[in-house]
């Protein structure tokens, strides 16, 4: 893809280093002349912004590592400390938690760029897998480095995620008490999370090398999915796609610096401001908002398969909603890459897009909460006074409060008239729609967009024609837009 | 697919109540003086609400991550200007408030106002020396003295430990709101309600989640005597406290303000000429 090198070097010492280590000529490659597809839309430029998040967040750590303590007793106020004592510490701590957000909004749109336009179809397999594996790395990174401030949310989220490993047979408890560092949450967890969320982000770096390597050797997809042909279908990587890089990363911090300056406190949870308590559980637990999906997947099983219990189906469910990413590529049959010639597979990339935003509402909610009813609670009874005789009373209630209290009243009277006798009543409930139910439709259809939709649509689907060039495309595009303007 | 129908015929005809019982009342709206991304403190509103701090919650409530230097960093209730006298090494004319022409904030650990606040308490320390328990008069580099001698007997004396007060406004939803709404909450149970299981160290506030919150009411009027003479009805205090509490919770929310403005225009101009460069660059590309 990158072809023969075009790097020709300058000066004596360049000459003298490229003929040891050519750095130089490896950077020139990459990053001046690569061949960039000149259609590229401005959803390609998150790669660029998704590398200033990951610095950010490694520079604003190793400054924060730093001022933290690492322990029980002084996380929290270590935390306070940094806020309020360490020069600039306010504004370091708000870009690492804001910028963890940030992190995650940009690689979200990166990867539903890439589900989109099919950026994981031969011959990018590898690149892709590549990229669910620093995802997978960066949601174990975020969900480590939520557990530090030691807050009541930091305390109970890492309860409840520690907890689902004992739902796997046999291995579940001695895995849960080896990642906690003992029988409970406490300083040795804490001194473990603190020092993998140092670790992973490296890792995280090594593994963004080689998303970079597999990208410049296959090079990038782009928004027709046409492969590159030739030199006409290209512009060199700078200054093009740098200046557009810039741009974009640019409009991105204006973002982010809203939520930095002005809204610090948007993207987090009340309660992790309320030091760790192990003897008062919050009444409602719930990750920061870049996991609710699968949260909400996770909460989704309420029922057992057989020897599968609720708590192993929802913890195989969550584990199986990104493992699915990874043989994506072979479970799109399509020939043709990008959705913009796909005019049934977008309809249903769409509602994928809206079904994941539906699934974060739902891990944001208490699972009993009732969406909608059909009907009204009924309360139906007979009443046999001692008397004698027989009579039939009726309630009904939205709630069941109001149905019982509506009763009451009719009871009440009833036995006030009729004197004492047996009273034998049914409760009929009327059909509630919980976020239970519906975060199974949703999960129901997140697998079956991956395991239905995209293999068997690829088969039956007519696409568009597809332009045998970029060339032509833009041709086509630019055309049909001077049509539209006359 | 019929079953799916039926769902959502019924959400369009049934939308179900949107609380369940036990769910606290929402705290009204209030305005603030710190609201907004031009919001500020005015001194005199947070002298006040530090005072009722001291007067009322100290008695009860912790402040751990306050010290009392704090409060004389610039933007805090007893921040200083002064002028840098060379020769004595002393600051002269020193006043409360913002520096003006020619004088300049005076450090927290130097400002008097801050000094005379931290001498009113004693520390109980050991002695390194000897390792004796000693007492001595309070520093500007101390930390708001806590009115128990051990965290176990806040939960002892009280039977629930009443919060920490360094960040309450941020560690509730709405945290000014709901903190006004609470002190000025107070009303007596609906009818047939009681406190659970009968308890009667329960008071009734509509506003904490449950009805029923530990704290009796503290705000009645005239608790406080305030030095600059405004009268102290239980509103009034409630809106001190809580413009008191929410300087607290992040003292350097004003310095983040004007930070934030100058980043923004800064990346605003950075942004419009990448912009410009941009379309300079791709002028002749189709794409």
């Amino acid at each position: 893809m990158s072809g023969p090198s075009t790097y020709e070097p300058k000066t004596g010492f360049e000459r003298w280093l490229d003929q040891r280590l050519p750095i130089v000529r490896m950077m020139h490659d990459s990053f001046v002349d690569y061949p960039t597809p000149r259609n590229l839309n401005y959803f390609w430029t998150f790669g660029a912004i998704l590398m200033l998040c990951l610095v950010t967040q490694i520079v604003t750590g190793i400054v924060l590592a730093m001022h933290y303590t690492p322990s029980i007793d002084d996380a929290f106020n270590s935390v306070q400390r940094i806020r309020r004592d360490v020069p600039f510490g306010w504004l370091i701590q708000n870009i690492h938690a804001t910028g963890a957000s940030m992190f995650f909004l940009a690689v979200y749109i990166h990867m539903f760029r890439g589900l989109y336009y099919g950026s994981y179809k031969a011959p990018r397999e590898v690149l892709w897998i590549l990229g669910v594996v620093i995802y997978v790395l960066m949601t174990a990174t975020a969900f480590l480095g939520y557990v530090l401030p030691w807050g009541q949310m930091s305390f109970w989220g890492a309860t409840v995620i520690t907890n689902f490993f004992t739902a796997i047979p046999v291995v579940g408890e001695p895995i849960q008490q080896w990642l906690m560092g003992g029988f409970a949450i406490d300083n040795p967890t804490l001194n473990r999370f603190f020092s993998l969320h140092y670790l992973l982000p490296f890792v995280i770096a090594g593994v963004v090398i080689l998303h970079v390597w597999a990208l410049h050797v296959t090079g990038q997809n782009n928004p027709d999915g046409i492969e590159v042909k030739d030199k006409a279908d290209t512009v060199p990587f700078t200054p093009y796609a740098t200046i557009k890089d810039l741009f974009a990363t640019v409009l991105f911090m204006i973002m982010f610096a809203v939520f930095v300056f002005f809204l610090p406190d948007a993207l987090g949870h009340p309660d992790n401001f309320i030091p760790a308590d192990p003897l008062k559980t919050p009444p409602h637990i719930v990750p920061e908002w870049y996991l609710l999906p699968f949260y909400a997947i996770l909460r989704a099983i309420d029922f057992s398969i057989g020897p599968i219990s609720a708590k192993l189906g929802g913890l195989m469910l969550m584990a199986g909603a990104i493992g699915i990413l990874f043989i994506l590529p072979w479970l799109d049959t399509s020939k043709v890459r990008s959705m913009r010639y796909r005019p049934v597979a977008r309809w249903f990339f769409l509602i994928f897009v809206a079904v994941c935003l539906a699934l974060g509402w739902c891990g944001a909610q208490s699972p009993d909460k009732v969406i909608g009813q059909a009907g009204e609670f009924t309360i139906n009874a007979t009443y046999k006074p001692a008397a004698g005789g027989e009579q039939t009373l009726t309630a009904t209630g939205h709630t069941l409060e109001a149905a019982e209290k509506a009763f009451e009243k009719q009871r009440a009277a009833t036995v006030a008239s009729a004197g004492a006798g047996e009273l034998t009543t049914t409760v009929v409930k009327p059909f509630q729609f919980k976020v239970t139910q519906f975060s199974q439709l949703l999960t129901l259809y997140y697998f079956a967009f991956f395991l239905l939709v995209l293999p068997i649509l690829g088969l039956r689907e007519t696409p568009n024609r597809v332009p045998e060039t970029i060339a032509k495309a833009i041709g086509a595009k630019r055309g049909a837009a001077a049509e539209k303007g006359a | 697919m019929v079953r799916g129908f039926l769902i959502a015929a019924a959400l369009l005809i049934a939308p179900a109540a949107a609380f369940a019982a036990g769910d606290a009342k929402h705290p009204h709206k209030e305005h603030w003086s710190f609201d907004g991304p031009f919001g500020t403190f005015e001194q005199a509103e947070v002298q006040r609400g530090f005072q009722v701090y001291k007067e009322v919650c100290a008695a009860c409530h912790t402040m751990d991550n306050l010290t009392y230097r704090h409060l004389g960093e610039p933007g805090g209730p007893f921040a200083a200007a002064g002028k840098w006298d060379a020769a004595s090494g002393s600051w002269k004319d020193v006043h409360l408030g913002a520096p003006h022409h020619g004088s300049r904030y005076v450090p927290a650990p130097d400002n008097p106002f801050v000094r005379a606040i931290a001498e009113q308490y004693e520390i109980t320390e050991i002695d390194p020396t000897t390792g004796q328990e000693i007492t001595r008069k309070g520093r500007p580099a101390d930390r708001f003295v806590s009115p128990y001698t051990n965290p176990y007997q806040a939960k002892a004396i009280h039977g629930v430990a009443p919060p920490d007060l360094s960040v309450i406004t941020r560690a509730r939803h709405d945290g000014a709101n709901y903190l006004y709404a609470l002190l000025t909450g107070y009303a007596d149970p609906p009818e047939g309600e009681t406190a659970p299981g009968g308890a009667t160290n329960l008071h009734y506030n509509p506003y904490f989640a449950g009805g029923w919150i530990s704290m009796p009411p503290q705000l009645m009027p005239d608790r406080v005597v305030y030095e600059d003479g405004t009268e102290a009805t239980p509103e009034q205090m409630a809106r001190d406290v809580t413009a008191f509490l929410a300087w607290a919770g992040e003292p350097k929310q004003i310095i983040r303000k004007k930070t934030g403005f100058a980043t923004l225009i800064y990346l605003l101009i950075l942004g419009g000429l990448l912009y410009a460069a941009y379309r300079q660059v791709w002028r002749d590309v189709k794409h």
